[in-house]
């Protein structure tokens, strides 16, 4: 009997020598003359384990790791085709409290499903969201995701009914569905691996808005980073194509849509929406002046929803159990699931999606185990490289918008950095006003002086030259990029630098702040 | 190791003409072009103006504005060490001084034999296994002196 074999191609899994193992699998199911289907799946997300091999047995999927090619002789000997025990025998992977904690919806499938079949999606449930938006049509699709409180996961979080009703209620011939897959923040991961692991829900989710407000075309603009998810969503697109789910007529419906992959070249503020339709045109990625909003004026002028990847793959599940199941998960406006990504230096990294209102203590803590170097926490960088820098003592710091807010600080894609106490944050301040340098578009003064009068200043603060009035001018600087800015990348540059500041004002030759009472 | 063609007018044309049926086709034209000979050479603006009707000057704003494209032939290996905050929080800045060190150069530089090129990215998405590595296309995560080192003897041999 052929025994199925799971070794995940998510990116990750590869980097971490998964392809050798696939290849000693096959090699050493040949010596034993047992014949094996390997599938490549998408990854679970438990990354510290990848790459996590699972072995279909009569008792279930029982999962392996971390494996590396040299160990899978051992794994053949002590019988682990049939679940047998191994120091890397982990169970079954649902099981798994990393797992078991979580709500998975966007990633429901991840790792479960090989990606590049669209029996096994399926087989999951997969299209049950474009059959019941088929059925609804344009007005109460958009009512359902209105229903849900869906806000934007790339960062701002705009509600996405709002965003969709504007382009529905907007006229022209040509409207487009824009997925923002370009995910240049340090610390996520979360659109890369769903590209991976479950691309035909990104499809269903932007055939569907493709539905909700007219539009017949969508692009995905990824990174040139991500070669393995590019490879992964065209495949998905073709076998869409060949199933007649894109194209003329989806379903045999009177809708169609069809869609396509680009791929921006090293440009971080390509993230930024209006930089990315730019882009898109093959044009600089300069970013526009709002309004027009891109609802109205987007790409090639036309009216065109822009939305991340973790927005869009929300959508087939708020259509398929009703927007009301989706917004009974949740805290105050922030509803529904997000999903998180643990990263930097961190024993238990991977991604964990969960309600909103986890504490970044559970988190990083609880969850994530602590540092992987075993010295304690001394900071988490949340949101990316735009992202202020959370101190231990506001760990208790709940997941949500509002909150994060509150304290200066954002969610923005839901990634966090774990830093232990070697990290030296004046330097860190330092790097995030040299990257806004690097990577500005140039085209608003804030941005595009002020950072690099803002490394001008670190440089001179780090010295130790005129410590107390560098940095009044420096925390001015600062002011001056968040409220001047046209965009995220000038405007947010002084979240981390002021947070570390603020937090840590020895690091940069100030006094210690004094302890606050309320913290 | 990539193989690129030698450049040719002819084989510029045909690679560029294989994107004039898309909507806004300039960056999948400029990737196709590097894909073939390894960088963008100054001979192919005017044709990708001429092409597009844009001016030689849009298209030079384009070029440059993009770190992904190479004006000059990068080395016989490229060896991406990824530099953002979560690799650096993970002992990426000693992995990279050791890099530098080993092969005599700094980041964005080639080797004086021509046969790495070194180049910080930033970020590829192998954060909770950083730091990370991309040697010509291939990556590498868990990345420690040992492991870098074996990148670095490939690259050189």
């Amino acid at each position: 009997m052929t025994i199925r074999i799971y070794v995940p191609k998510d990116a990750c899994a590869i980097a971490c020598g998964a392809d050798e193992v696939a290849e000693a699998i096959a090699a050493a199911a040949v010596s034993a003359r047992q014949p094996v289907e390997i599938v490549r799946n998408g990854s679970r997300g438990m990354l510290w384990l990848e790459p996590m091999v699972e072995v279909v047995t009569p008792e279930g999927r029982i999962a392996y790791g971390p494996v590396e090619a040299g160990d899978v002789e051992g794994l053949f000997a002590a019988g682990f085709l049939t679940g047998g025990d191994h120091a890397l025998r982990i169970g079954k992977p649902e099981e798994h409290p990393f797992l078991a904690k979580q709500t998975r919806l966007t990633f429901a499938r991840c790792g479960i499903i090989d990606p590049a079949s669209y029996a096994d999606y399926r087989a999951h449930g997969g299209y049950k969201g474009l059959e019941r938006a088929l059925q609804l049509g344009p007005a109460e699709i958009i009512e359902e995701v209105k229903k849900s409180g869906l806000r934007g996961r790339g960062g701002a979080g705009f509600p996405t009914a709002i965003k969709w009703k504007t382009v529905a209620d907007a006229k022209a011939d040509r409207k487009y569905i824009v997925c923002n897959a370009d995910e240049g923040d340090s610390g996520t991961f979360a659109d890369r691996m769903i590209m991976e692991g479950d691309p035909f829900e990104l499809i269903e989710g932007m055939t569907i808005a493709g539905i909700a407000v007219g539009a017949t075309k969508g692009y995905v603009y990824t990174r040139s980073e991500y070669p393995h998810a590019i490879w992964a969503m065209e495949k998905a697109i073709e076998v869409a194509r060949a199933h007649g789910m894109l194209g003329v007529n989806i379903a045999g419906s009177p809708y169609s849509f069809d869609m396509e992959v680009r791929m921006g070249a090293g440009a971080y503020v390509c993230g930024e929406e209006t930089a990315l339709l730019d882009s898109l045109e093959g044009k600089r990625g300069t970013v526009r002046a709002k309004p027009p909003l891109p609802a109205h004026k987007g790409l090639f002028q036309k009216p065109t929803v822009i939305n991340n990847v973790l927005s869009l793959t929300a959508v087939p599940h708020i259509l398929a159990d009703g927007g009301e199941f989706y917004a009974n998960f949740g805290m105050g406006r922030s509803r529904g699931t997000m999903p998180i990504q643990i990263a930097g230096n961190v024993k238990f990294g991977g991604l964990f999606e969960t309600a909103f209102g986890i504490t970044l203590g559970e988190l990083i803590n609880d969850i994530g185990g602590g540092t992987a170097t075993g010295k304690p926490v001394k900071a988490a960088q949340v949101g990316g490289p735009l992202g202020a820098y959370v101190p231990t003592w506001q760990f208790d710091l709940p997941f949500d918008y509002e909150a994060f807010a509150a304290k200066d600080a954002l969610i923005g894609h839901g990634g966090i950095v774990v830093f232990d106490e070697s990290a030296d944050l004046a330097k860190m301040a330092r790097f995030a006003m040299e990257f806004c340098s690097v990577e500005s578009c140039g085209k608003c003064t804030p941005c595009r002086i002020g950072s690099t009068r803002g490394v001008e200043l670190m440089d001179k603060i780090i010295a130790g030259e005129r410590v107390e009035a560098n940095l009044a001018t420096l925390t001015d600087l600062c002011q001056t990029m968040k409220l001047g800015s046209l965009c995220a990348l000038g405007g947010f540059t002084p979240y981390p630098v002021l947070s570390a500041l603020n937090h840590f004002p020895e690091e940069f030759g100030a006094p210690p702040r004094r302890l606050e009472a309320a913290e | 190791m990539p193989h690129y063609e030698p450049w040719s007018d002819e084989r510029a044309r045909a690679v560029i003409d294989e994107f004039s049926h898309l909507e806004g086709p300039l960056m999948p034209m400029l990737h196709a072009v590097q894909e073939t000979f390894g960088h963008v050479p100054d001979a192919v603006v005017p044709m990708l103006a001429e092409k597009l009707n844009v001016s030689r000057a849009e298209v030079h704003g384009v070029v440059t504005f993009y770190h992904d494209f190479r004006h000059e032939p990068a080395g016989r290996h490229v060896l991406k060490l990824c530099r953002a905050e979560a690799c650096q929080a993970a002992g990426g800045d000693a992995l990279a001084e050791h890099a530098e060190h080993r092969l005599g150069c700094k980041l964005g530089e080639t080797t004086a034999d021509g046969r790495v090129t070194v180049e910080p990215i930033y970020c590829l998405g192998l954060c909770a296994t950083a730091p990370s590595a991309m040697l010509d296309g291939r990556i590498v995560a868990r990345l420690n002196e040992r492991r870098l080192d074996a990148l670095i003897e490939e690259a050189q041999s």
